[in-house]
C-alpha cells in the first residue's frame, strides 16, 4: 500500500513538472539574445584595452567588427516574430500531462516491475535465518584450509557437497573434481560430480555432466544417482522411452527399501513408463483450485474410496494396479505392497487376469 | 520498496523525456514561450528523477539485496564498500544508467543555467538532449534493465569481476562517461542550430565551454584508464591500440579538433558549419564507442553484455541519430550563414590545419578499428590490425601536427606574420637541437629516431613558453613589469601554455618508455636475485594472506641499488573463490618519473615462480602529459571572460582575404 502511495505521489511531482511552466505567463523576453552577447564583448575590449593585454589599434578593429555584427543582430532580432501564447495548445500539453504521463509510466512499469515484491536487504536475512551464518564462516574456513592443502582429499571431499547445496555450484565442480584427484575416482563422487556439473548448468544434463554419470555407471553399473540422471539426460533429450527403459531397469534391480524409489517412479509415470492414476474431469478442474494440502486431501480420498471399491469387487485388474500406482506416486509404498497382495488374492482364481496383473506390476518396477 | 520505486523513477524519466522530446519543439514552432519552458522544467524533473533511480540501484548494492538480478550477479555481501558502490557501473545494466544519470545531468544543467540562451534555442537543445535521453531509456527498460528482481533471493551473490574491483572502477567509467556524454551538449546545440536554421553568437559562447568540459573529462577518464590498464592488468604497457580504447580515442580527437574549432567560432564567427559538422561528429563518435564497448561486438574486459538484442537495439539508436543528424546537416547547413574571413597564415588558419590533422588522425584510428570488424561481418576471416598500423599511420600524422602547435598561439588572428612567429620560435628550436644532440650522444649506437622524437617534445614543451615569455614580454623589461604582466594574462592563455606543454611531456614520456625500457622475465626462487637497470632486486619470500574476499599470495622483494636498500616492494596474486578467477596486483616502486613494476605469474611445482620486473624509464610523464593538458582545460574553463579575437589592424598592402567556408 506504502508503495502505491509513492508510486502516485512521485507520479503527481511529474505532473507538476510539465504543468507548473504552462500555468506561468511567458514572460515577453526572458532568454539572452545576440545583442546581448555583443554588447557584452564590447565591454571586455573596453576592460582588456584598460588592463593593457590588447593595444589601442587591435582594440579599435575589434570594435570595429564587433559593431559590425551587433547592427545585423539587432536587425535580425527586430524581424523575429514576437513570443505569443496559445490557450488550446497549452490545453493540449496539459492533457499530454495529465493523462499521458501516468499511462505511459503505468504501462511500463506495470510490464515490467514487480509491486508485490518488498526489499531483501541482507542484513535483515541474515537476523531471520541466523543458521545460516555459522555455515558460511565454516566453508570460509574450510576453504582457507584448502588453499594452504590443496591436496587433502578428505577436506574436498567434505566440502563438495556443502557447496553444492549452497548453489555454489561452479565451486563444487571444482571441489569435487580435487576430491577424485587427492582421494582417489569412486562412482559415487563421479555421479556428485555430474550432479553440481548440472547444477551449474540451471538443470540441465550437459555434455560434460552426462560424461561423467557415464564414468560413474562405468565404476559401478548400480550406481542409483548416475542412472537415474542418465535417464533425466534421455528425457531431457526427447528419448522418452530410453529414459523409461533405464529407470525401470532400475527399479527392477533395486532393493525393495531403497529411499530413492519413490523418485525413480515418479519420473517414469512423469516420462509415460506408466500412465498416472486417472482422475475423473470434474476432480481434475476441481483440484486445479486446490491449495497443495487439500489436493492431497482429495487424491488420498479418492484413493481410499477405490480401495473400498475394490475390496467388495476384486475382479477388476485396471483398478488395483491403478491403485498401486496411487500408493506408490503417494510415496507409500507399504500400502502399495500390501495392496498387491489382496490384488493377488482377489484375482488368484483367475488365471488370465492374474497374468494381466503380473504384467502391469512389473511395468510399474514392482517385481510379480 | 526502494527496488521498485527505484525502477517506477526511471519510467517516470523515460515519460518526462518523451513530454519534452515534443512538447518544446512545438512551442517553438508557435512561438508559446510556456511551451518551450515546459522543456526547462521536464529536464529538471527528469534529472532528478533518474538521480533517484541511481541512488536507489546504489542502496540495493550497498544493502546487498539479492532479490535484484543486477545485485546478484554483480555483487557480494563481503565486498569492501567501495567496491559495492562501485560495482554498480562495473557491469552493464548500472553502467547503462549511470550513462543516462549523467546525460540527464548535462540537460538538467543547462536548463539551470541557461538563463542567457535565446528561449527557443534551448527549447531546442532540451528537446534535442531529451531525444537521446528517451532512445537510452527505452534500451534500459527494455533490454538492460537493472530493477529486475528474484523472487527467491539467493543468500549470496556471485560477486563482481575481480579485474574491476580497483580503486580505477570509482574514478575512470564516471570520468569517461561525463567525457563521452558531455559531448552530447555540442551535438544538442548543433541540432538545435539546424533546426532553428541559424546560429548566433549565444550559440558560439556556450558551446565552447561545454566542449572544453567534456573534453577535460575525456582527457582524464582515458589517462586514468591508461594508467589503471597498466597497473592492473599486469602487462606492463599502458597503450595496446584495443578497439575499446580507440573509441575512446576517437572523440578525444574529435573533441580536440572540435575545441579548437569552436574556438574560432567564438572568438571570431568563422568556421560554423564545420563546428556544427564536428559536434556533430564528436557525439556520433561516442555513441560509437558505446556501441562497440555495450554491444558486446567486441569481447573484452570493457564488453559485459554478451546479448544479440542489445546490440541490435544500440545499433539502431547509432543509425537513428548518426544518421538523422548527418542528414540533417546535409540538408540544413547550407542555410547557415558564412562567418568571418581569415588569411591562410593566421591564428585561424593554424586552427585549420590543427583541425585537419587531427580529424585525420581520427579517421585512421576509424579505419583500423572498424576495417577488422567490417572484414569479420562481411567474409568471416579474422584479422587484427594492431600497434603496427597505427604506429605507421598515426606518427606521420601527429609529427607535423606537434611540429605546428607551438607556431597557432604566435600568430595573430585573421592574418599572422609567419615568418614572425619562427623568429619568435627560434629559442625553441635552439632547445631542441641540442636536445637532439645530447641524447644522441648519450644513447650513441641505439634508437635514431628516439632523439628526434625527444627533440619534438623540447620543441613543442619550449614553443609553449616561447608564447608565454612572449606575451609577457619576458627580458625585454623588468622582470618585476613581466610578473605583473603574467599575472594579468587571461587565464585561458595560461591554460593554452599547460595544455600544449602537457602534449610535449606526454611524448617525452612515450618515446623513453617505449624506447629504453628494460625487463627481466624469468622464474625465481626465494633468495634469487634479478637485476634490472641497475636494480638488484632479491626475492625474500612468498606469502599467502587472506583479504575481505579474496585470498593472495604475496611475493616480497627488497629492491637495491650499489648495496644500498632501496625499498621492498610486495607484488601479488589474487585468488576470488565466488568467481574462481584471479587477478595480478603489480608492484610499482616510483622514482622520480620512472617505475619499477613487478608482476607475478603461475607459480611452478618446485616453488619457483614466474616474475615479470620492469624498469620503466620517465613513464609517469606519459599520464602527467594528459594531467597538464586538463589542467589547461580547467584555466581556460574557468575564464569566464567573453572572448573576442582581436586581428591586428591591416597592413597597407592588405593580403587577399579568403572566405572561411
Amino acid at each position: 500500500m506504502t508503495l502505491w502511495f509513492v508510486f502516485a505521489l512521485m507520479t503527481v511531482a511529474a505532473i507538476f513538472a510539465v504543468l507548473w511552466p504552462l500555468s506561468r505567463r511567458g514572460r515577453a523576453d526572458s532568454g539572452g539574445s545576440e545583442v546581448v552577447v555583443y554588447r557584452d564583448q564590447l565591454a571586455e575590449i573596453d576592460r582588456d584595452m584598460a588592463s593593457g593585454i590588447i593595444g589601442a589599434a587591435e582594440a579599435d578593429a575589434a570594435r570595429i567588427e564587433i559593431s559590425r555584427r551587433l547592427l545585423a543582430a539587432a536587425d535580425q532580432s527586430g524581424r523575429d516574430a514576437p513570443v505569443t501564447g496559445s490557450i488550446t495548445l497549452r490545453r493540449a500539453a496539459a492533457v499530454v500531462a495529465l493523462v499521458g504521463l501516468p499511462v505511459i509510466a503505468s504501462s511500463f512499469y506495470l510490464a515490467l516491475g514487480s509491486p508485490r515484491l518488498g526489499d531483501f536487504p541482507l542484513a535483515e536475512r541474515s537476523q531471520v535465518a541466523d543458521a545460516n551464518q555459522p555455515l558460511t564462516n565454516l566453508v570460509a574456513q574450510v576453504e582457507a584450509h584448502l588453499e594452504k592443502n590443496p591436496t587433502d582429499g578428505r577436506g574436498w571431499t567434505v566440502l563438495a557437497p556443502v557447496l553444492s547445496r549452497l548453489g555454489r555450484y561452479d565451486d563444487a565442480v571444482r571441489a569435487y573434481r580435487n576430491a577424485i584427484t587427492y582421494a582417489g575416482d569412486n562412482a559415487d563422487r563421479r555421479a556428485d560430480l555430474g550432479e553440481a556439473l548440472m547444477g551449474s548448468a540451471g538443470g540441465v544434463v550437459t555434455a560434460d555432466a552426462k560424461a561423467e554419470f557415464e564414468r560413474s555407471v562405468a565404476l559401478n553399473g548400480d550406481d542409483a544417482k548416475a542412472n537415474y540422471f542418465l535417464g533425466l539426460a534421455a528425457e531431457q533429450d526427447g528419448r522418452k522411452a530410453d529414459a523409461a527403459a533405464l529407470w525401470q531397469k532400475m527399479l527392477a534391480k533395486a532393493p525393495s527399501d531403497a529411499p530413492w524409489r519413490p523418485l525413480v517412479q515418479a519420473a517414469l509415470v512423469r516420462v509415460g513408463g506408466v500412465s498416472a492414476p486417472a482422475l475423473p474431469d470434474g476432480a481434475v478442474a476441481a483440484a486445479k483450485d486446490m491449495s497443495e494440502a487439500d489436493r492431497g486431501t482429495m487424491i488420498k480420498g479418492m484413493v481410499d474410496r477405490l480401495a473400498t471399491r475394490l475390496k467388495t469387487n476384486g475382479d477388476d485388474v485396471e483398478g488395483w494396479l491403478r491403485l498401486v500406482r496411487a500408493y506408490l506416486v503417494m510415496g507409500e509404498r507399504d500400502k502399495a505392497i500390501s495392496a498387491l497382495a489382496d490384488a493377488r488374492q482377489a484375482v488368484g482364481n483367475n488365471a488370465d487376469r492374474l497374468r494381466q496383473l503380473n504384467e502391469g506390476l512389473k511395468s510399474l518396477g514392482l517385481d510379480g | 520498496m526502494i527496488a521498485e520505486s527505484g525502477h517506477y523513477a526511471l519510467v517516470l524519466a523515460l515519460a518526462l523525456a518523451l513530454i519534452q522530446s515534443i512538447v518544446p519543439i512545438v512551442g517553438a514552432r508557435w512561438r508559446d514561450a510556456a511551451l518551450m519552458n515546459v522543456a526547462r522544467s521536464t529536464a529538471l524533473a527528469q534529472l532528478l528523477f533518474v538521480a533517484a533511480s541511481f541512488a536507489a540501484l546504489v542502496t540495493l548494492h550497498v544493502t546487498s539485496d539479492f532479490s535484484v538480478a543486477n545485485v546478484f550477479e554483480n555483487s557480494h555481501s563481503l565486498k569492501p564498500l567501495l567496491y559495492k558502490i562501485t560495482g554498480v557501473w562495473g557491469n552493464h545494466e548500472g553502467s547503462m544508467l549511470l550513462w543516462v544519470s549523467i546525460l540527464a545531468l548535462f540537460g538538467g544543467l543547462v536548463a539551470a543555467f541557461g538563463n542567457n540562451l535565446p528561449l527557443s534555442l534551448r527549447a531546442h537543445v532540451l528537446a534535442v538532449q531529451a531525444w537521446v535521453a528517451s532512445a537510452f531509456y527505452l534500451f534500459i527498460l527494455i533490454t538492460s534493465n537493472p530493477f529486475l528482481r528474484i523472487a527467491n533471493p539467493p543468500i549470496e551473490g556471485r560477486d563482481l569481476n575481480p579485474v574491476l574491483q580497483d580503486i580505477g572502477l570509482a574514478v575512470h567509467p564516471p570520468m569517461l562517461y561525463l567525457g563521452y556524454v558531455g559531448f552530447s551538449i555540442s551535438f544538442s546545440f548543433a541540432v538545435a542550430a539546424l533546426l532553428e536554421g541559424r546560429i548566433d553568437a549565444a550559440w558560439a559562447r556556450w558551446v565552447r565551454p561545454w566542449t572544453l568540459m567534456a573534453w577535460i573529462f575525456l582527457t582524464l577518464g582515458i589517462a586514468m584508464g591508461s594508467y589503471w590498464a597498466y597497473y592492473e592488468l599486469g602487462w606492463g604497457g599502458w597503450w595496446f591500440w584495443d578497439p575499446v580504447e580507440n573509441a575512446s580515442l576517437m572523440p578525444w580527437l574529435a573533441g580536440t579538433a572540435l575545441l579548437h574549432s569552436a574556438l574560432v567560432m567564438e572568438k571570431r564567427n568563422a568556421l560554423k558549419v564545420w563546428t556544427v559538422l564536428l559536434s556533430i561528429l564528436t557525439f556520433s563518435l561516442s555513441l560509437l564507442g558505446t556501441f562497440l564497448v555495450r554491444s558486446g561486438v567486441l569481447t573484452s574486459v570493457h564488453a559485459f553484455a554478451t546479448d544479440p538484442t542489445r546490440g541490435v537495439f544500440i545499433l539502431l539508436i547509432l543509425f537513428v541519430f548518426i544518421g538523422g543528424s548527418l542528414s540533417l546537416y546535409a540538408w540544413r547547413a547550407p542555410a547557415l550563414k558564412q562567418g568571418g574571413l581569415f588569411a591562410p597564415i593566421s591564428r585561424e588558419g593554424a586552427l585549420v590545419l590543427n583541425n585537419l590533422l587531427l580529424t585525420t588522425a581520427c579517421a585512421t584510428v576509424f579505419i583500423g578499428t572498424l576495417y577488422p570488424l567490417a572484414l569479420e561481418v562481411l567474409t568471416g576471416e579474422k584479422i587484427s590490425v594492431g600497434a603496427p598500423f597505427f604506429n605507421f599511420t598515426f606518427a606521420p600524422l601527429f609529427v607535423p601536427l606537434l611540429l605546428a602547435v607551438p607556431f597557432g598561439p604566435l600568430l595573430a588572428w585573421k592574418r599572422g606574420d609567419l615568418l614572425g612567429a619562427a623568429q619568435r620560435l627560434m629559442v625553441a628550436g635552439i632547445v631542441a637541437l641540442v636536445a637532439i644532440a645530447v641524447v644522441f650522444a648519450w644513447t650513441y649506437g641505439g634508437a635514431t629516431l628516439a632523439p628526434l622524437a625527444i627533440g619534438l617534445a623540447a620543441f613543442v614543451i619550449m614553443g609553449a613558453l616561447c608564447d608565454l615569455a612572449e606575451r609577457i614580454a619576458l627580458f625585454r623589461i623588468p622582470l618585476s613589469l613581466s610578473l605583473r604582466r603574467a599575472r594579468g594574462l587571461p587565464r585561458a592563455t595560461w591554460g593554452t601554455v599547460f595544455a600544449h606543454a602537457g602534449l610535449g611531456v606526454a611524448l617525452i614520456g612515450i618515446v623513453c618508455e617505449t624506447t629504453w625500457n628494460s625487463e627481466y622475465i624469468g622464474s625465481m626462487k626465494p633468495d634469487d636475485v634479478a637485476k634490472v637497470a641497475g636494480y638488484e632486486l632479491r626475492l625474500d619470500g612468498l606469502n599467502p594472506r587472506q583479504g575481505p574476499n579474496f585470498r593472495e599470495m604475496v611475493a616480497q622483494f627488497t629492491v637495491t641499488r650499489d648495496g644500498e636498500k632501496v625499498s621492498v616492494m610486495t607484488p601479488s596474486k589474487r585468488n576470488f573463490t565466488t568467481r574462481g578467477a584471479s587477478t595480478t596486483e603489480a608492484a610499482l616502486l616510483t622514482r622520480g618519473a620512472s617505475q619499477l613494476y613487478i608482476s607475478l605469474g603461475d607459480t611452478s611445482a618446485d616453488g619457483a615462480i614466474a616474475v615479470r620486473i620492469y624498469h620503466k624509464p620517465l613513464v609517469l610523464m606519459i599520464w602527467w602529459g594528459p594531467v597538464l593538458m586538463a589542467f589547461g582545460g580547467m584555466l581556460s574553463l574557468s575564464d569566464r571572460r567573453l572572448r573576442v579575437g582581436a586581428p591586428k589592424p591591416a597592413k597597407a598592402a592588405a593580403r587577399a582575404l579568403q572566405a572561411a567556408e
